[in-house]
Parts: structure tokens; sequence; C-alpha cells
């Protein structure tokens, strides 16, 4: 594919790789932290970390939307469904994760009507095709998946469709990234920032980051030469003790971002605090629907009740969204925790941590 | 009364079902066999041992580019049947049909079934028609059965790779799979993408002109390359380890995978076949695969190994490895 070879070239990135190994030995490990999961996934196909000298140990975060769901988010889809007359509409990987006691999978067996869409738009649609049904979408994501939300109750406004709604979880990242950084446990020297949020966010959303706690930050693509430049420009930074943010992913990413998006998310949303799987309650890191959108908010449609929330007792994906424990340190993981019976979001999504582990290194 | 659509009592077994059985289906599969109109079909099959396998189909849409519910059925099972080695010879069809559906559809499903019959050399010699509520069913399912005789001599199996052998492919990978998503989601991309279904019996058999100790042949349909060949590797207490760079894959179903976050090696082929070959066998079977229209694109892609017998391996592009499991649950798009 044109575009995309270029950055799959086998030649350059050996040589980048090899570059890398002339530049050691050093002192200590540089600790780099990926926050998308999008990044951990494509770490993982290209086979890039037994690649990577031991010196530099990369290290997955908390970017897969599904994984840092709180349990309770999960548990209040799930009751969602049980309501009668009421069609869920969601992307894929939310059904499968376990809540306390279901899943949106067991209770779509069970008779619920979950529908899992492509896009914002389609669960509108369903909302028209069906409009003696109430219609939830499960807003599930990052900044990246935001915009798409927000136009769709706006389009819900102007064509007075009264029987959609938005149960929104949705996260902000850099606050996330200030908590992991507060939290003193996880030593990092440089953040690989996600490509697909920080074309809505910005490059420039990450200064505050880097001036509050020194920590170089690069914007990164997604192909493996793109991984490997993105590593080189940390470890220099690193070295010369030097924080700033570079756009390494200047083909897609601008350092403004996209204003639009920005504005559209503003527009429909306000940011909120909100309780992230294994960061716990972190100030201002999620999205709520706006008063003046309020007919469109499920939480404000729906009595939902306070729901006791049991996990796993074993499951540690709290710590695996940290960083502070590999996926195959977890006394479930392979052994009870598997793609096919999940007990924790990190191995349900196919953008989590375990479940990468799972899949490609066997 | 002329209708236009499929009516309940087409299936009641009545008149009605006797005249669409004659009118229709007789009349597009006619054959010596089909035409006794007995309660069975009366076939003779000659030496060799019989492959006898079924399967039923109940792809959405029922029609997409590169073919439709009908072809997809003769096609899949000659395949299974050509894959141990067999010559395929007859195939029996069964329909459940849902009230409503156009009879222009139905007709053109089961002229392209008898086509794709006429086109592999086999037979549809018996059948049946059901026509169910509304509702019960989604437009058309169908079931063929399918029967074909091995040669003496031939041992194709899914336990037979061994450790040294090659692993190859007649073609790009996940055409099928990316034709039937893109329609049913409505994705366009610039060239619409077709899927490859096809018969392989007949490239089967020039392969094994060839080559007759073929180890294995299989039919990477659904859960694509990477299951299909778990399943060999776990059946034959064997590795599997592919090379990234030599897996082919078209242009469009490359980026229309990127787009949607999936992966090629899980995406379903209705035209492919893997085949574990010893390795002096290579390059005989590549020619003659080759000089096919349906394998013009073969080449090697792997090769099976002693070590971590009952898995899949893939050596990337940059020179790492990495796992290739078998698919769990449906491949599912990325959400951010």
């Amino acid at each position: 594919m044109e575009y995309l070879d270029e950055y799959r070239d086998p030649e350059a990135a050996k040589s980048l790789i090899e570059t890398l190994h002339r530049r050691s030995p050093f002192d200590r490990q540089i600790r780099l932290m990926e926050i998308c999961g999008t990044h951990t996934v494509a770490i993982f196909r290209s086979g890039m970390r037994q690649l990577l000298p031991d010196w530099i140990r990369l290290i997955s975060g908390p970017g897969c939307p599904v994984c840092v769901t709180a349990s309770e988010d999960i548990d209040r889809s799930i009751w969602l469904s049980r309501q009668p007359e009421v069609i869920i509409t969601t992307f894929g990987d939310l059904v499968r994760v376990p809540g306390s006691s279901s899943s949106l999978h067991r209770e779509r067996s069970r008779g619920a009507d979950v529908r899992v869409v492509y896009a914002t738009l389609d669960a509108l649609r369903i909302a028209e095709e069906n409009p003696s049904k109430q219609v939830v979408f499960l807003g599930i994501g990052f900044e990246t998946t935001a915009p798409t939300v927000a136009a769709a109750i706006r389009q819900a406004a102007a064509q007075g469709v009264d029987n959609f709604s938005v149960f929104s979880a949705h996260k902000l990242l850099p606050p996330a990234m200030r908590a992991l950084l507060d939290s003193k446990d996880l030593n990092l020297d440089g953040f690989i920032c996600p490509g697909h949020v920080s074309t809505i966010i910005g490059a420039a959303a990450y200064e505050e980051v880097v001036s509050r706690y020194h920590i170089p930050c690069v914007v990164t693509g997604f192909e493996p030469l793109d991984i490997l430049h993105s590593i080189h420009l940390l470890v220099d930074m690193v070295l010369k003790r030097e924080a700033k943010v570079i756009n390494q992913y200047r083909r897609a990413v601008k350092w403004e971002g996209n204003l639009a998006a920005q504005r559209l998310i503003d527009e429909i949303f306000e940011p909120a605090d909100a309780t992230w799987r294994g960061l716990g309650m972190i100030p201002g890191s999620g999205l709520k629907i706006r008063e003046k959108w309020s007919t469109f908010d499920a939480v404000k449609r729906f009595a939902m009740p306070v729901i006791e929330v049991k996990e796993h007792p074993g499951c540690k994906c709290g710590e695996v969204l940290r960083g502070v424990m590999t996926p195959p340190e977890c006394g479930l993981f392979r052994k009870v925790c598997t793609p096919g019976d999940p007990k924790g979001p990190c191995m349900v999504s196919s953008e989590g941590t375990c479940g990468a582990y799972y899949r490609y290194q066997g | 009364m002329d209708v236009d659509t499929v009516q309940l009592d087409q299936g009641s077994g009545g008149r009605a079902t006797h005249e669409l059985v004659e009118g229709l289906f007789v009349s597009a599969f006619r054959n010596e066999y089909l035409e006794e109109m007995n309660d069975s079909a009366l076939v003779s099959v000659g030496p060799g041992r019989v492959a006898v396998t079924t399967d039923s189909y109940v792809v959405d849409p029922i029609v997409f580019p590169g073919g439709n519910i009908g072809s997809l059925a003769v096609h899949g099972t000659i395949n299974d049947l050509a894959m141990r080695g067999a010559t395929p010879l007859y195939l029996t069809a069964g329909f459940i049909i849902e009230e409503g559906l156009s009879l222009e559809t139905l007709r053109m499903i089961v002229l392209s079934m008898a086509e794709a019959a006429i086109e592999a050399g086999v037979f549809i010699v018996a059948g049946d028609t059901k026509v169910v509520h509304r509702g019960k069913a989604d437009k058309i399912f169908i079931n063929t059965s399918g029967i074909g005789i091995v040669p003496d001599g031939i041992d194709i199996s899914g336990r037979n790779a061994r450790a040294g052998d090659v692993v190859l492919i007649n073609g790009t990978i996940g055409d099928h799979g990316m034709a039937v998503l893109c329609k049913r989601e409505g994705l366009a991309f610039e060239n619409e993408i077709r899927s490859d279904s096809a018969a392989l019996n007949r490239l089967v058999h020039s392969m094994l002109e060839v080559f007759p100790g073929i180890h294995v042949l299989r039919d990477p349909t659904r859960g694509g390359v990477a299951t299909t060949l778990n399943e060999i590797a776990s059946q034959s207490a064997a590795g599997i380890r592919l090379f990234e760079e030599a897996l082919p894959v078209r242009d469009d179903v490359a980026g229309a995978c990127e787009i949607l976050g999936l992966d090629p090696l899980y995406v379903a082929n209705e035209g492919k076949l893997l085949a574990c070959v010893p390795p002096d066998a290579e390059e005989p079977l590549l020619r003659v695969m080759r000089a096919h229209p349906l394998g013009r694109q073969a080449c090697r892609i792997g090769e099976v190994v002693e070590h971590d017998a009952g898995r899949v391996f893939l050596r990337t592009r940059i020179g790492g490895h990495r796992l290739v499991d078998m698919l769990r649950g449906e491949q599912l798009p990325r959400i951010c």
C-alpha cells in the first residue's frame, strides 16, 4: 500500500534497531510508556519488543477505552439493556466485557436487544427506524470518538429524534497521564503519545504535562518505523535531560489538532470527574453531556440505580492499566482468564494489553 | 394468480411445491438422476474411497460482489471434497426459504448454482425445499452435501504435515470476507472488492497429477488462514512458521482491513487452498498452480517446523516473531 509500505520498510527498521543497540550500554533502564492500545498491538504485531536492546523497557498504558471503563459503568450498561423496550447500541468490544454478574453478550442471549454498530450515526438511524423503542448509545472512548457522538446528538436534536440518548462514559487522556505521573510508582522516562487521539486534541495538548512533570512526549504514528523513530527521539531527549513535545506523526496530527472537532466536543460535552478502572477517580478526566442537551443524556432519561460492583477478586487489570504489572504476572492470566472466557476487560478488548500478550506472545 | 415472491404453499408439498420444483429447480439442475423424480437418487461412484461432506450456507447479504449464496453453496462443498483429494461427483441441495423472497432472486441463485455445478463437473442429484413464515429465516438458507471419490494412493489429511514441509497458497488472502463485510456494512472503496468464491477441484486435480504425495490440503474459510493453519499445526502436532512479507494480500483488501482494524490472516476465503508439501515438490507444484486460472499468484508463505508443536508463528517484516493464535469469537472492528 502506498503511503504505508514506506513506514514498514524492513531495512530501515533494522537499521534503526541496530543504531539503538549501538547506543548502549546505559547504567539504567529507560522506561517508556505507550499510552494507546493501538500502539501496544502494533508493537506486538511487529515483534518489536524482542528486537529492542534490553535497556529500553516499553510499558503498556491505559489507552484502551474499553479497558479503562469503570465496572460500575459496565454494570449500568447491563442494567440499561434489561429495561423494557430499550435497544442498546455499542461498538463491538464492549459487548463481551464482564460486569459484576453478567455481560451485554450474555444479556443478548437472554433476549436483550444489543446491537453492534460501526458508527454513531448508525445508532441514530436505528432510533429513527424504531420510534416505539428507546435507543441508547454507549459512549465509550477517548477524544477520538467523542466528536462523532457529539455530532450524532446534534443531528438527533436537529431531526427531532427524541427516542435517542447517549450513556456518556468518555474519557480524556491528558488528565490520566497526569494521574499516572502523580502516582510515583511508575518512574517513567517518556510517553509514546497516541496518534488517533492526537489528531483531535493536537500535539499541543501534551505541553502542560511536559512542563509540569518535565517528561518527554512524542506523538507517534502506528507503523513500525513510526514507533522506532519515536523511541529514538525519546531516548535522545532522556539522555540530554530535555523535555518537550515532538510531533513524529505529522502526516496526520496538527500541532493544534482538529479545531472543528474540538469545538463540537465543547458544544455538547463538558469535562467531568470520571472513574477509571485501575486509576480510580481522576478530576476532569471524563465528558458529561451539557445541561442544554440533557434530553439526550441516558443518565437523565433513566433512573439508574446504584449498583454494587463486584470485580473478579484475582483480576489485576487495574495494575496492568497503570503499567505496574505485566499480564503474565497476574495469577489469572492464561489459567482462568483467556479471550474465550475473559475475567477482566484487558483480556476482552482487541486493544487490551492482556489480549495482546495472549494473542501475540504465546 | 401471478405472484413474484415465494409463497408459503410453495413449501407445503402440494401442487405449488411441485410447480416450483419442476419449473425452477429441476429445469435448472437438469440431469438424468434428478429427472427420475424418485425419493432418492441412485448413483454409481466407481472404485476408490467415498468422501462425504455437508455444509449449510447462511451468508448475509445473499448476493455479494463475485458471487451469491447459491454459487457459494456449490463451491464450498466441492472444495471440502477436493481438500481430501477427492474428485467431487454428486451434490444434494436443501433450501429453507423465507416467505416473500423474490422469485427473481431465487431463480438467479438457483441458476448460478447450476452454472457453478456445470463448471465444476458435478451433478446436483437430489434436493428439498421448505418455505417458512416471514421472520423465521433470513431470506434463504441453503444446505449442500456432496460425495466424491478418492483414488487409491492419495492420503491427504490435516494430520499429515511434517517438519520440513513448505506451506503453499494459491493466491491472495481475505478477499471473500472483505467483499461480504463491505457489502453488508455498505462500505464503499474506490474499487469493489470481489469474493474469490470458486471451485478448486480442477486446480487440485492438476496438482495431484504432478505430485500425488501432497500431505495436507485445507481451504481457509471461516477464521481465515490463521485459524486453518492452527488446526493443521494442532492435528499434525507440528509448528508452523509464516513469513509476513510473503503473505499475498490485495491492496484494496489490505486497505479495507487497515481501516476496519482487521487482520487479513483471520478473514475468510472461499477460493483458496493451503497445501503442506515436501520441499522438493514446491517447485513443480507452484509451476502447475500458476498455470491454472485460480493459482496465478500461488506462492510459498511458510514452513512446517519441529519446535512449537501445535502453534503458528509469524516472522515479521522487521525480523521479529509473534504468535498467530486461532481466531476467538468474532473479529471485531476497533473503536478508537
